[in-house]
Order: C-alpha cells, then sequence, then structure tokens
C-alpha cells in the first residue's frame, strides 16, 4: 500500500487515506487556444513508466491537494512537496537521482 | 496442421497421445514482413488472424515481450456482453459477441463460449433509469437486452439477496446471449490459426525501437534484431503509451492497475454472470467451481501488475452482502493487470501521425469482450486505410470533441 506525508499537515496517510488526481505540473490553457492545446491539457498525458508526478489529496485528512514523486513501476515513494510550485523542487530531484542516477527532467 | 476432433482425441488415445502437434510454430523472425504486430495479446493475434482470413495478407509477424496471451488476456474475468449505451460500442462488442457464437468452430479451438446470460444490476433509482435507458438502446441498435424486475434476478440467480439494506436489487438488465469463454483458449485458437497461414508468432521479443523514413515506418528494433514492415500494428494495452514514444506521437491514455480475484472450487450455486457496478464488483462461477470475482481499478498511474488490497476489501465486502452465501470462501489466487484507459473510456482504433502505424488501444477494464471485433475491425483498418466498425474510434476524436462517453453512460468504468 502505498504511503504519502502530507506536506501541509504532516500526517503520514496511507493510500485508503488519500484521492489520486492525475499527472503534476500541468500546462492549462484558457480561452482562445487551439484545439491542439486543450487536446493537450485535457487528455495527452505521457502516461510514464518510471518516475511520474502526480498531485494527491488528502481527503480523509487535511483535505488539501498536494504534490509527489512516485516511480509507477516500482511504486516507490521519493518524496512530497507543496502544490503551490511549478515544478518539482531541488530536494525532490536530489532524493530521485540519488536512487535513479540516469533519471533526468524531461 | 491437423485438425482437433473427437476422432483425433481416438486416434491419438490409441498411440499414448505421442502424435499432438505443436499447436503454433516458434521461428527464428525473417528480414521483412508485409505487417508486424507488436503484442501476442488476444487483440494482437485476432487483427493477424483477420488480416490473414478476410484480407489475404499472411506475410505478418506478430511480436511479443512475454508470452503468448500473458498480459491482459490471461488476467481478466472472462466476461463478455454487448449491452452498451453508444451506437458505436454496440456496433463493435456486438460484432465480436456474435463472432464468439462461432469462434470454436472458426478456429478448430474449444474456446468453451458460454452464453449463460449476463445480468447487471440496478442497486439505485439512478441505475434503474440508466439502464432502462441503455434497453432500450439496444431495441434500436438490434442488440437483445431486457429491463428485468428484481423476482426475475432472483429466479435466474437465488443466491442473491435482494433485499439488503444497503444495496437492495431493484431490477437487472438482462443480456441472455451475453457470457464468457476460456481467455487462454481465446488467445491460443488464434495462435494456432495464424500460425496455419504461415504466420510468425515471435515469443521473448521486446520492440524497443521504431524506424522510420520520411514520416513512414519502415521497421522495428527488437531485441532478436532489426526487422522490415510496409505496416505497423501496435496492439499493446498497458504499454500502448511506451510504445508511442517511441513511434513519435503521443495517446490520450493511462494505464492503471485492474485487479481479480478467484476462490476455492465449490459446488455449481449460480449459472449466470451478475455485475454489481454501483459497488464496483461482479462475480461468475467458472467451470471448476471457483467464483471469479473482479473489482474497480486504481485511481493511479501504474505498471506494476498488482492489486492493492484495500480494493479487495471492498469489492469483497459489498458483494458478501448481495451474495451471502460467499462470506466464508476462503480466495485462492488474486492479480492485477495494466489496463489502458482513455478519457472517453471507449477504446482506440486508429491510423497515427506515422504513416503505416496503426494502434489499437484503450480498451481499458473491457477488453476480452471485444476481441474478436476489435481484431476485425483492426484488420480492415490496416489493410484498406478505413473501417465502417473502427470509423468513430480514431485517436483524433479527442480533439474534436467526438466522445463515445460510455464512462458517463454506465456511471463507472467498465
Amino acid at each position: 500500500m502505498l504511503t504519502f506525508t502530507c506536506p501541509y499537515c504532516g500526517v503520514t496517510a496511507c493510500e485508503t487515506e488519500l484521492s489520486p488526481g492525475g499527472e503534476a505540473h500541468l500546462k492549462r490553457f484558457g480561452p482562445g487556444s487551439s484545439d491542439e492545446q486543450f487536446e493537450e491539457y485535457l487528455f495527452l498525458r505521457p502516461n510514464v513508466k518510471g518516475v511520474h508526478f502526480e498531485r494527491w489529496r488528502h481527503a480523509m485528512g487535511c483535505g488539501k491537494w498536494f504534490l509527489a514523486a512516485r516511480d509507477t513501476a516500482t511504486l516507490e515513494v521519493f518524496g512530497t512537496y507543496s502544490a503551490q510550485t511549478t515544478e518539482p523542487p531541488a530536494d525532490i530531484i536530489a532524493a530521485i537521482r540519488a536512487k535513479r542516477p540516469d533519471w533526468s527532467l524531461t | 496442421m491437423r485438425r482437433y476432433s473427437a476422432f483425433a482425441i481416438a486416434r491419438e488415445a490409441a498411440r499414448h497421445h505421442l502424435g499432438w502437434e505443436r499447436a503454433w510454430r516458434s521461428p527464428a523472425p525473417k528480414a521483412r514482413y508485409d505487417v508486424i504486430i507488436v503484442g501476442a495479446g488476444g487483440h494482437g493475434l485476432a487483427t493477424a488472424y483477420y488480416l490473414g482470413k478476410n484480407h489475404g495478407i499472411r506475410n505478418v509477424a506478430v511480436i511479443e515481450k512475454g508470452w503468448l496471451g500473458g498480459g491482459n488476456t490471461g488476467r481478466n474475468t472472462t466476461i463478455i456482453r454487448s449491452n452498451y449505451l453508444q451506437d458505436p460500442s454496440a456496433a463493435i462488442y456486438e460484432k465480436a459477441r456474435s463472432l464468439y457464437e462461432t469462434m470454436s468452430q472458426d478456429l478448430n479451438y474449444n474456446v468453451m463460449f458460454s452464453p449463460r446470460g449476463v445480468m447487471m444490476l440496478a442497486q439505485t433509482q439512478h441505475e434503474i433509469r440508466g439502464y432502462q435507458r441503455t434497453a432500450h438502446a439496444n431495441a434500436l441498435q438490434g442488440v437483445a437486452t431486457e429491463f428485468i424486475s428484481p423476482r426475475r434476478v432472483k429466479e435466474l440467480c437465488p443466491i442473491i439477496n435482494i433485499d439488503g439494506p444497503r444495496y437492495p436489487v431493484l431490477g437487472a438488465l438482462w443480456q441472455a446471449r451475453g457470457g464468457t469463454a476460456r481467455h487462454d483458449a481465446v488467445a491460443w485458437g488464434y495462435a494456432r490459426a495464424c500460425s496455419d497461414m504461415g504466420m510468425d508468432i515471435i515469443q521473448q521479443t521486446e520492440v524497443t525501437g521504431i524506424r522510420r523514413e520520411g514520416g513512414r515506418v519502415v521497421g522495428v528494433d527488437t531485441t532478436k534484431g532489426t526487422i522490415g514492415c510496409g505496416k505497423l500494428g501496435i496492439v499493446v494495452a498497458g504499454h500502448s503509451g511506451v510504445m508511442a514514444e517511441r513511434a513519435g506521437f503521443r495517446l490520450p491514455i493511462e494505464s492503471v492497475a485492474l485487479q481479480a480475484l478467484v476462490s476455492e472450487p465449490i459446488k455449481p450455486v449460480m449459472d449466470v454472470v451478475v455485475m454489481a457496478n454501483t459497488v464496483h464488483g461482479y462475480m461468475s462461477q467458472s467451470d471448476k467451481g471457483e467464483m471469479v470475482i473482479g473489482g474497480g481499478a486504481d485511481g493511479f498511474n501504474n505498471y506494476t501488475q498488482r492489486g492493492s488490497f484495500h480494493h479487495v476489501e471492498e469489492t469483497v465486502r459489498a458483494l458478501v452482502e448481495t451474495f451471502p452465501i460467499i462470506s466464508r470462501l476462503k480466495m485462492l489466487r488474486w492479480w492485477g493487470g495494466i489496463v489502458d484507459m482513455t478519457g472517453d473510456r471507449s477504446p482506440i482504433i486508429s491510423k497515427t501521425p506515422v504513416e503505416g502505424v496503426f494502434v489499437n488501444c484503450g480498451w481499458g477494464t473491457g477488453g476480452f469482450k471485444a476481441i474478436p471485433g476489435s481484431g476485425w475491425a483492426m484488420a480492415e483498418l490496416m489493410a484498406k486505410g478505413h473501417s465502417p466498425l473502427a470509423e468513430e474510434f480514431s485517436m483524433t476524436r479527442f480533439r474534436e470533441g467526438k466522445f463515445i462517453d460510455e464512462s458517463v453512460a454506465a456511471g463507472v468504468a467498465h
């Protein structure tokens, strides 16, 4: 079972206490964007087999959305961080690199 | 190929079963094929089979990373039905269901298709309205279904508790010609028929790259060397995104784990398939007597082919109320498969931005029932460039907003 530490309330919660919210750091498009951009934003996902940045909500706890780095092929969680970011913070990237030396942020 | 028959069993019995041929050859890959199919699951093998049978294209290789039928084809709950709401879905699933009826004769391989009937329980007022609507839609589509009363549900499946306090049974959508089939046999039967047509099934070989020249596919790199091809079909379910990336495009697909489990074998207690979508559980009894139970999919991206324990608990907890008889059953096996989910929960059978590359994926949690219809449509698309059955399932529908929205229609993944 997956366990994450909520970066807001500090509680270490298992999967049943959380709701998954899909890929993190999506580039949003608004009115006036092209069909291709909307398709990209709404549907196209890299669907990575490996290190994946994703959204979770501490639904049965503090209720806040947070972000996490997790390996979709092994279910290993590298860390969690605030949702108020547009890219993964340096300490999360360092934690991933420590375990996946070949990995790079694309 | 020697045909299987009652006479063949008698003949082989008389000589200690030493004369059986291998069901399919395991050849080394040739330098080039007209068509390469990546993925020797049900959908990939069915595509190859109908390419040969319907379109006379027999210089075909089916390349498989693991072993034949070892992915979702061997990991599902074997349910076959076609009671969908939207017209394009009903057309392709009904085509598949009707092909299942004659598959054993067609392939000369017993796939044990058992049209025992499938009922989808209505356990909320919302579901009653939804299934009545589906029954009306099916009548217009020429799919034989009916909405039945709780009393009829009880007659068809006496072990159901229809007045549970939390999940009462208020009716059901009943498809009498739905049922189950032996999932491994479907893959094996197609593989044997493909091999007999001269096609090469190449197992234990991973496709690691897709070679393109001028926007057109020319071959694939594999762990057994480079193989040339005229056309390429990607039929790899959960790993579709990984293969698409190798071909240089993206798919509106996310991969998640779906799990199932079977109980210890017991004497026959139910001869229909029951699906309960409100509680995300479905159950049937296999010919060996095991209760085959399927549950809901995980909500997060996952490639591990493992289920999560709390989903099993949720599914079984809900089913125990509807089927009190199973409360003391021990569970025998439990497994997961990686399913490829699209935004509208309908599949993709489509051309791609790379000329000569076709993709068949996105069957999500309900691909087994579609295998023959999916292969039929994909083969037609690859051979002729268009297929009436596949037309609405193009990958461009997401950009155009032309969804085939079965997730809204069913209220759940299916």
